[in-house]
């Protein structure tokens, strides 16, 4: 049997070499952590605030505003092991997270919620830094299952992240190993909690655990 | 053909002593030789089939290089064994036999380090390409730092 010579090789992507992706990482870098809202909204919010009789429109709106986010969270679609299985059954119809307004929606642009569902490897999480910058403010984070929470059962492993906290910041965290749906909608239902006592100030309560 | 002919047949002609278990032949082959049995296990004795390749760390004494050919109509499979140079992971390349054994020696380049000579594009496989040491070695530490993630 003759072997023929392989063809020659493309040389593999270096992500780091687009230049849009370059501009994409210094605009984050140069960013304020925990921004959750624009400047500009929290500085007319700010200027009302402090107007006599103005705390009565902020607090106000900003429960109209938590309650409009807080009842469509859309989780981006965004499965990576097995904990994605429980997250589809999720989404699905017998359990059926749509009735809580959340849509998973297949883009992070338009999304406001990320469920890291599953093992997250040091070649990933570049992927998944860069995934959750897409996404606009405010956003969220639900760490789903051991893996996610930890590193899990390969914690101890060479390759993986010892929790996705160490990546991106993240509000709940759901354990399990995977989570069943159930564990992963009361851990959307304190995630809802969350969201409803979110301040446009950009601070944000510290993350729980849910029981 | 049987295991107990091929390695009659391994012995006559090859001049190596292997072990014959059910259907399973076992050969240490010396580095020099390793193209030269592979050739005469996958085209004299009809193990068409690439199964597997990997390494063993032996630590001083050096890594040991793995193949499994298979005769899948025979149902006997050939195990050839090489060991390597203590410090010098070298072992020449079987992608002149098998196309398939491109991403295997590519794989255990990433794992063990060790240097197929004559490999058309030995770079790292499964690890990003700025990894640093072979994580399957028995001396790579397992918390090695990966900023910033570890």
């Amino acid at each position: 049997m003759e072997v023929k010579p392989p063809l020659p090789q493309v040389p593999p992507p270096v992500w780091t070499e687009f230049k849009d992706l370059q501009e994409w990482e210094k605009y984050h870098q140069e960013r304020q952590g925990n921004d959750k809202t624009s400047e500009a909204l929290t500085s007319i919010a700010d200027a009302i605030h402090h107007m006599p009789g103005g705390w009565i429109v902020t607090t106000s709106t900003e429960k109209i505003f938590n309650w409009a986010r807080k009842s469509s969270i859309w989780p981006v679609t965004f499965g990576l092991a097995c904990c994605a299985i429980e997250m589809m059954a999720t989404f699905a119809s017998r359990f059926d997270v749509e009735r809580f307004g959340m849509v998973p929606w297949a883009s992070p642009r338009h999304s406001d919620l990320m469920i890291v569902s599953g093992t997250v490897t040091i070649k990933m999480a570049p992927m998944l830094k860069r995934i959750y910058d897409q996404m606009p403010d405010p956003k969220w984070v639900v760490s789903m299952g051991s893996c996610a929470n930890s590193g899990g059962p390969f914690r101890h492993g060479y390759h993986v992240v010892k929790g996705v906290d160490r990546v991106v910041p993240v509000d709940v965290y759901v354990p399990g190993c995977p989570p069943t749906p159930d564990s992963l909608m009361y851990g959307l239902l304190k995630l809802q909690e969350q969201v409803a006592h979110f301040q446009s100030t950009g601070e944000r309560p510290a993350p729980v655990q849910p029981a | 053909m049987t295991a107990a002919s091929a390695g009659a047949q391994i012995q006559e002609r090859l001049g190596l002593t292997p072990t014959v278990a059910g259907g399973e032949v076992g050969v240490t082959v010396p580095r020099e030789r390793w193209v030269e049995a592979a050739r005469f296990v996958k085209e004299t004795l009809g193990c068409r089939y690439f199964n597997w390749l990997t390494a063993v760390d032996y630590k001083d004494q050096g890594l040991e290089v793995l193949v499994r050919l298979d005769d899948v109509e025979a149902v006997v499979g050939v195990t050839l064994r090489t060991r390597l140079e203590p410090g010098a992971p070298r072992c020449a390349t079987l992608t002149g036999l098998f196309r398939g054994a491109d991403w295997m020696e590519r794989e255990c380049y990433d794992m063990f380090g060790v240097i197929f000579e004559g490999h058309p594009d030995l770079r790292r496989i499964l690890l990003g390409d700025d990894w640093e040491g072979h994580p399957l070695r028995k001396d790579y530490a397992v918390d090695t730092p990966q900023a910033p993630y570890r």
